[in-house]
């Protein structure tokens, strides 16, 4: 499929069906070192976004709806999810313009200045056991498989499977941003839930792309 | 200060918790020590469960706003995420006027709603969170109550005018005397300190523990700096009309 504005919307609802059946492990994971609320804050989020998207003239663009997503997402979340995600999607959509459709280019710069954003807005970094563990390993396959000339649709899955695997190395890791670094060297030991949500959310973007 | 000054023109102030009651109850405590401020609880998710609400904080930014700006202070870090992104999306002649800071929310705010209160500009209500961060950081043991010296003479010297007055009402210098005294020292334009803390600032003056029976060292360094001093001394002898 062209990385068109059915794009967003097909990676949006499967996103959200995707979470939904992963609700009730994100909010053990979130309960283990946060606040227990992770999945059901990006349930009500993903679904609230599938229906502003729906609401979406037939012929919005790409970036309308990223942006669509982006102030559903930052007003209906609740946790620091909502802020997190919601920049990540308003940030992803300024590369994107006015385009019609994204190219693999388009796209790396798109998953880049999404985790820029969620950087800016969280100030965390590498190895803080934060979503960022997940998102800086998608960019840098994403540019590598942009580099070695792979279509989006294969860009997108070398994302995810990078998210995937930086979801797995969270796991050793001591927070030191957001709700779990109260817990100091207690949260070893522990999958991050953003971490986790976002390989989920990259992977149903790499299979919309299918 | 101006004693005239209207409502609007002070800063006013947004409390943003995960807890629409923890809000609530930070404007309480905030609203005794800083009647005249807009001071507003943002608090909780849009059905008040546990969380932060972008529409509540964004609104409150708006109404809080009557001119001279707004400072919005946040307890747990998502609510400080969710300032900042009510910041960002707001339009840019706005946003100019809004201040998120990150301190202590209950120290930070009472601070910020005093210096409100004094008649503070933007960055003055601001820096005022942020000083109540170092200000507890620093903070030393309570002093041990000091023999009941009588009233000491005024010393001036090269380093200004100190007078020594004994803390006497039962409370001390807690939260209400402690703001009144600090509302006092604002509408002085010299320097004063007391017990080489600012005396203009709330956290300074609370972090110094001084409870009854303790000994106020009152100075000024500046040439018009007795009037303060003399008026400073007398509230604190005056009780605070706990005696």
């Amino acid at each position: 499929m062209a990385l068109d504005t059915n794009w967003v919307s097909s990676w949006i609802s499967a996103a959200a069906t995707t979470v939904t059946e992963h609700k009730g492990e994100l909010n053990t994971l979130d309960r283990e070192i946060g606040d227990g609320d992770h999945g059901e804050n990006m349930d009500r989020g993903l679904r609230a976004s599938v229906d502003a998207l729906a609401k979406l003239p037939a012929d919005a663009t790409p970036s309308a709806a990223l942006r669509s997503v982006a102030m559903t997402l930052i007003s209906t979340v609740g946790g620091a999810s909502g802020p997190l995600y919601g920049t990540a999607f308003l940030k992803a959509a300024e590369p994107v313009g006015d385009a019609d459709a994204i190219d693999g280019e388009t796209l790396v710069a798109l998953l880049t200045a999404a985790r820029d954003g969620i950087v800016s807005r969280g100030k965390a970094q590498s190895g803080d056991k934060t979503m960022i563990d997940a998102w800086t390993p998608a960019v840098e396959a994403a540019s590598a498989a942009l580099a070695a000339g792979d279509a989006p649709g294969a860009i997108l899955d070398a994302a995810a499977t990078a998210a995937e695997q930086g979801s797995d190395a969270t796991i050793p890791l001591v927070a030191r941003k957001g709700r779990a670094s109260y817990l100091g060297e207690r949260s070893a030991g522990h999958r991050d839930p953003g971490a986790q949500s976002t390989a989920l959310i990259l992977r149903t973007a790499a299979e919309a792309a299918e | 200060m101006t004693g005239d000054a209207g409502t609007t023109d002070r800063v006013g102030l947004v409390f943003v918790s995960h807890s629409s009651q923890l809000a609530a109850g930070a404007v309480a405590l905030a609203g005794q020590m800083a009647p005249s401020v807009t001071l507003l609880a943002a608090g909780g998710t849009d059905d008040d469960g546990i969380g932060t609400s972008f529409a509540k904080v964004m609104t409150a930014v708006g109404e809080a706003d009557t001119g001279s700006g707004v400072v919005v202070v946040s307890d747990l870090g998502s609510a400080l995420l969710t300032a900042e992104t009510v910041l960002d999306l707001l339009p840019e002649d706005e946003r100019a006027r809004v201040r998120v800071v990150d301190g202590p929310f209950v120290e930070g705010g009472v601070a910020a709603a005093v210096a409100a209160e004094t008649g503070a500009d933007l960055a003055g209500v601001a820096a005022a969170v942020e000083d109540a961060r170092s200000a507890w950081g620093e903070a030393e043991a309570p002093a041990a109550p000091a023999p009941a010296a009588a009233a000491a003479p005024a010393v001036r010297d090269a380093s200004g005018y100190t007078r020594e007055v004994l803390v006497r009402n039962p409370q001390g210098l807690h939260a209400r005397p402690a703001a009144e005294f600090v509302k006092l020292a604002n509408t002085f334009p010299v320097k004063v300190t007391v017990n080489g803390k600012d005396a203009k600032s709330l956290l300074g003056v609370m972090s110094l523990g001084l409870t009854a029976g303790a000994t106020a060292s009152i100075a000024s360094p500046d040439s018009e700096g007795e009037a303060a001093v003399d008026a400073l001394v007398d509230l604190v002898e005056s009780g605070f009309g706990e005696v």
